[in-house]
């Protein structure tokens, strides 16, 4: 259990989170929606212990985040940022293996269990033929299927992710969501910013909305994903399709 | 890909029986052997054992901390033209030994010059570097370039000042010169220690390169893992720049030549960079030594007349 109590978050002199309190279940996906710069990036850093909030606590499991090893607190939460640094040699695989540093610290730990399970996300992310191929010469939707396969070899209880979707094309934002909620029906927690509410609509039994000045709510989809509230997140008018998604009129 | 290993790793010896074979006085085969086994005369015997042996070392040990500290800073600055000039701890070094030149110290003197203009570059550098929230990479390379601008205008103003008979041997110094390193040992040592420190933190330094947030978030302490780099790096320079003073390109090339070959964890690019630059700066100071014989150029010219076109080729190789 992920928990922040009274989070306030600021940057650039902006206030973009101010008293959030926000409980992250095992089993439940979420979706982190709001417009750009409303601070769901620095939610998601704080949340993953990277950037220390200004006001508030986030703990996991009771106990503050600042007071887990970082060894430990790398086997209990993953998360995938935004911008990653893609100046990679090796191959995907040897990229994807990175993500299991938290699990083997030795130099030599190409163990055989550990590149069994990155062919396994490779192939559930649609990478299985790209294993051997140069992480430099993929694809930008090809890098960011083969950053999410590192989160998830990962194998965290927590899952933090930062725009999964960009650069995804429609058929693999579907694969990418799919894989995300199964995620969490085996028990782990899974937070996700999204741009397409239809996708948080379909997938995410919770939302959390950031508001501009620090507002936010927060509930179950169903309630908190309407066209009045969307219309009030993304200051435009929104036509329902029928499919329970939105789209700007 | 599992050849360029044990090529890399064979040009070591091969590198070294090469420098101590080939000087400015020509042995020839029957004395050579002689004097590799101990035999001989005497004379023989001490150019292979008293100059050239030592002579090959500094070279080794030289170019293979120059390369080890180039494959560290690049993944620390995450910037692929990182090279062990850019502490700003040549350049120190160089103006504290042209100093020591100018009031006519001794040798010893003039070390203990070197090494205190290096201290204070490398001083200056994490000093303004090394913040409550960890290193920034983007300082370090600022202050470095600054130092190292700021001690070119030194030495450039000392060269001005220096008389005539004088200025030969600073630019030796400046241009990178194996001649005057005396005995290796130190710098050997300084070499293993650094290899084995760093190579026991390669397997952080691969996830360093996702980036810092990220390294953080897989479990690196980050901060601690760069001050161990970066320490590691600064002390090869200085022990390097000591050695063999401001000698150029190694450092940059070498770990490239090596990624170009497919050799990207730090596990296997550290351990053989090492061993790479060593090879390479041991056999340039060889050709240095005899292709002008019996004159000697600086090993430094050599190093940065091979090493620009390999670097622009491989600038054309990457585009």
């Amino acid at each position: 259990m992920l928990e922040a109590a009274g989070l306030g978050l600021w940057a650039g002199g902006r206030e973009l989170v101010r008293a959030l309190d926000l409980s992250l279940a095992p089993g439940a996906f979420w979706s982190l929606l709001g417009r750009n710069g409303s601070g769901k990036t620095s939610l998601i850093l704080a949340l993953a212990g990277l950037r220390a909030p200004q006001s508030g606590a986030i703990a996991l499991d009771g106990v503050e985040l600042a007071a887990h090893r970082r060894g430990e607190l790398a086997r209990r939460i993953a998360v995938l940022l935004q911008d990653e640094e893609t100046d990679f040699w090796g191959s995907v695989l040897d990229y994807v293996m990175l993500g299991r540093y938290p699990h083997s610290r030795s130099a030599w730990s190409r163990d055989e269990e550990s590149s069994g399970l990155a062919r396994r996300w490779l192939a559930e992310l649609d990478l299985a033929d790209r294993a051997a191929q140069a992480y430099r010469t993929l694809s930008g939707g090809e890098r960011q299927r083969a950053r999410i396969a590192q989160v998830l070899l990962q194998d965290a209880d927590v899952l933090l992710l930062d725009e999964p979707l960009q650069h995804l094309d429609l058929h693999h934002q579907a694969r990418v969501m799919r894989t995300l909620s199964r995620c969490a029906s085996g028990g782990k927690t899974v937070l996700a910013a999204l741009h397409e509410p239809g996708h948080a609509v379909r997938h995410c039994g919770f939302a959390v909305l950031l508001y501009d000045a620090g507002r936010a709510s927060l509930g179950r989809s169903s309630d908190m994903l309407t066209q009045a509230n969307l219309e009030a997140l993304y200051q435009c008018r929104l036509e329902a399709d029928g499919t329970g998604s939105f789209l700007p009129s | 890909m599992k050849t360029v290993p044990v090529l890399v790793v064979a040009l070591v010896p091969a590198s070294l029986a090469l420098a101590t074979a080939f000087g400015s006085v020509d042995l020839g085969p029957g004395r050579l052997a002689d004097a590799l086994l101990g035999r001989g005369d005497e004379i023989a015997r001490e150019i292979v054992w008293g100059v050239r042996a030592p002579r090959a070392l500094a070279g080794f040990a030289c170019g293979g901390l120059l390369a080890l500290a180039g494959a560290l800073l690049q993944v620390l600055l995450r910037n692929p033209l990182a090279d062990p000039t850019i502490l700003g701890v040549s350049g120190g070094a160089a103006a504290g030994a042209l100093a020591a030149m100018l009031l006519g110290v001794s040798a010893a003197g003039l070390n203990f010059a070197a090494l205190a203009g290096a201290s204070i570059a490398a001083g200056a550098v994490f000093a303004f570097s090394l913040g409550r929230s960890g290193w920034n990479p983007y300082r370090v390379l600022l202050t470095g370039v600054a130092l190292a601008s700021g001690f070119g205008a030194l030495v450039g103003l000392m060269l001005s000042l220096a008389p005539s008979s004088q200025v030969q041997g600073m630019l030796f110094w400046l241009l990178g010169d194996l001649s005057p390193a005396g005995d290796p040992s130190a710098a050997l040592v300084v070499l293993a220690g650094c290899a084995a420190l760093a190579f026991s933190q390669s397997a952080a330094l691969d996830v360093l390169i996702l980036g810092e947030d990220k390294a953080r978030s897989l479990g690196v302490a980050v901060t601690r893992l760069q001050s161990i780099a970066f320490g590691c790096a600064t002390l090869a320079t200085v022990a390097a720049v000591l050695l063999g003073g401001s000698i150029g390109f190694v450092g940059l090339v070498v770990p490239h030549l090596l990624r170009l070959t497919g050799v990207h964890r730090h596990g296997a690019l550290l351990p053989l960079s090492a061993c790479l630059g060593g090879s390479l700066l041991a056999l340039a100071d060889t050709l240095a030594r005899t292709v002008a014989a019996p004159a000697e150029l600086p090993v430094g010219v050599l190093t940065a007349m091979i090493g620009v076109p390999v670097l622009l080729l491989l600038l054309a190789k990457l585009r």
